[in-house]
């Protein structure tokens, strides 16, 4: 009788399948963002291993090194041949590195370089931690009296925030560079000139804009890879650290976007920076 | 010495653990046994605090542990190791410096002293000349007792052997049991082993216990076991324990293989 109650139990609806699915996912960003918290606390208590951090900053920042600046280069090669044909038309052509160098130092570069970072090394954090987890590595460093946060996310944390701003730079200069080779190379615009104009339009307030976008960018690609890495069941096996990597990169991309929103409004918009 | 006392824990609706309840002297080995998803495991990452009980208490050394915070359980972790079911090494690290995790982590030992511990707990496992290699290019019975060395290196006072033979060939499972025994005998600690595996259970056990449906349904001495007139128990034992254990005199048995 009571196997029949349950047969003929009515499925949840649409409200209820909504509620649910919308209980999931706060319950996932409230752990993550507990996470987050704990990371920020162990950041600060001792012991300090700086021996962890060299390592993360070799492997995320050394590493990453050749391919944000190709990304970089060629962003701003295209940004450069757009520029040049889209102001023609109104005789502005002068302005392309104007616009070349506002675009990649405010948006183009701390942007390409969390995509490249999202997709290269926040994927591997989370293969590497879920990984870790599904191998009881991670409950065999509780039981060594070890914190896993402080041992594992606090240095790819900090690794990350410190990074990003880094390669940004990088990206950023061979973006300029890269519209400048375009710009120069194949249309009719003196280089003295270009590089003038980059100078002029190159502020303090622009360089920090960047950065403090890439520092976010980076905290959050942290964020995500290490909390996806952690989030896995240890009997979620191969498949569940393949969905776990996905899932961070994409999560990732996607937080990168709703932040630059977010700290595009605060900076331009309520700070007034330019 | 570790004292479980009415502990439950609930998986989505499933009660694994039903309010057990369940004694480990100090000194002894106690084999924790029962059908797999009976609980064991969920009980031994319980008393490690790795997962926390519903309802219940863990007394260790006369402490309440159920409620410790993080600083707490970790020095009460430092006289604990643990033998995972998939040894859980460091992939990323060499033996040695998976057997020295621990006093890198927690000591100011040099690296010379460290390394003579390392040698000191990997002989102590009968292992050699392997402290260079990394856990991937190990044999799986290597892999188990590198583990048992890396739980040695701190001198627990109790080690927690989860699923010990599990994933070995006989050979391997009877040197694993071996040594299980011998350290026992050497180092005089207290050791609780999660089993299924009846040959390893009656080999190393000083006393035994099984768990069903998340309660504890027999504790006693190898000898007091197979005597117990449980049909679960003995049904238990019929299907896994070597022939010579086996108490045919015992009426349950008896009926069990009359049917």
């Amino acid at each position: 009788m009571e196997q029949q109650s349950t047969i003929h139990e009515a499925p949840p609806g649409f409200p209820d399948l909504v509620k649910i699915r919308l209980h999931k996912v706060l319950s996932e960003v409230g752990h993550a963002f507990t996470l987050f918290f704990q990371t920020i606390i162990q950041i600060f208590r001792p012991p300090f291993q700086f021996d962890l951090l060299v390592k993360q900053l070799l492997l995320i920042g050394f590493n990453s090194l050749a391919v944000v600046i190709v990304s970089g280069f060629f962003t701003g090669m295209v940004l450069g041949v757009q520029g040049y044909i889209q102001l023609k038309p109104y005789a502005v052509e002068g302005s392309v590195a104007r616009f070349v160098c506002v675009s990649v130092v405010k948006e183009l570069g701390p942007m390409i370089t969390a995509f490249v970072l999202a997709g290269r090394i926040g994927a591997s954090i989370t293969a590497e931690l879920s990984t870790m987890k599904v191998t009881e590595q991670i409950d065999a460093l509780e039981v060594m009296g070890t914190n896993p946060v402080k041992y594992l996310v606090v240095p790819r944390f900090l690794a990350c925030s410190i990074m990003l701003p880094t390669l940004t730079i990088y990206s950023t200069f061979a973006g300029i560079a890269g519209g400048f080779v375009a710009v120069v190379a194949l249309f009719d615009v003196n280089g003295s000139f270009f590089l003038l104009e980059v100078q002029k339009n190159l502020f303090v307030g622009s360089v920090l804009i960047s950065l403090i976008k890439a520092t976010s960018f980076g905290m959050a690609i942290a964020a995500v890879g290490c909390y996806k890495g952690f989030s896995i069941s240890t009997a979620g096996g191969a498949e569940g650290v393949g969905i776990a990597t996905t899932g961070s990169a994409v999560i990732s991309l996607i937080a990168i976007l709703v932040l630059d929103f977010v700290l595009n409004h605060i900076l331009f918009n309520i700070l007034g920076m330019v | 010495m570790i004292s479980i006392r009415n502990v439950t824990k609930n998986f989505g609706g499933k009660n694994v653990l039903n309010g057990l309840s369940l004694e480990i002297p100090r000194g002894e080995t106690l084999v924790i046994m029962g059908r797999s998803g009976c609980g064991k495991s969920v009980l031994l990452k319980i008393i490690t605090g790795l997962m926390s009980a519903d309802s219940g208490e863990i007394w260790f050394d006369g402490m309440e542990i159920s409620n410790l915070n993080r600083k707490k359980m970790n020095v009460l972790r430092r006289k604990v190791g643990m033998l995972f079911q998939s040894a859980a090494l460091f992939d990323s690290m060499t033996v040695a410096e998976n057997v020295a995790f621990m006093l890198d982590q927690h000591t100011d030992l040099d690296r010379r002293e460290m390394h003579k511990i390392v040698d000191e707990k990997l002989s102590l496992v009968d292992l050699a000349d392997v402290q260079d290699l990394r856990p991937a290019e190990l044999s799986g019975g290597m892999r188990k007792r590198v583990g048992l060395a890396r739980a040695l290196a701190f001198d627990p006072e109790v080690i927690f052997y989860d699923e010990p033979t599990t994933g070995l060939d006989p050979v391997t499972c009877t040197e694993i049991n071996q040594l299980i025994g011998d350290l026992h005998e050497r180092l005089q600690v207290t050791s609780v082993v999660v089993t299924h595996d009846m040959h390893s259970a009656f080999s190393v056990a000083t006393r035994m216990a099984m768990i069903h449906e998340g309660r504890q349904i027999a504790y006693g001495s190898p000898n007091e076991i197979i005597n117990i007139d449980d049909p679960i128990l003995q049904q238990f034992i019929l299907f896994g324990a070597p022939d010579q254990i086996l108490n045919m005199e015992n009426p349950i048995l008896k009926e069990y293989l009359g049917r």
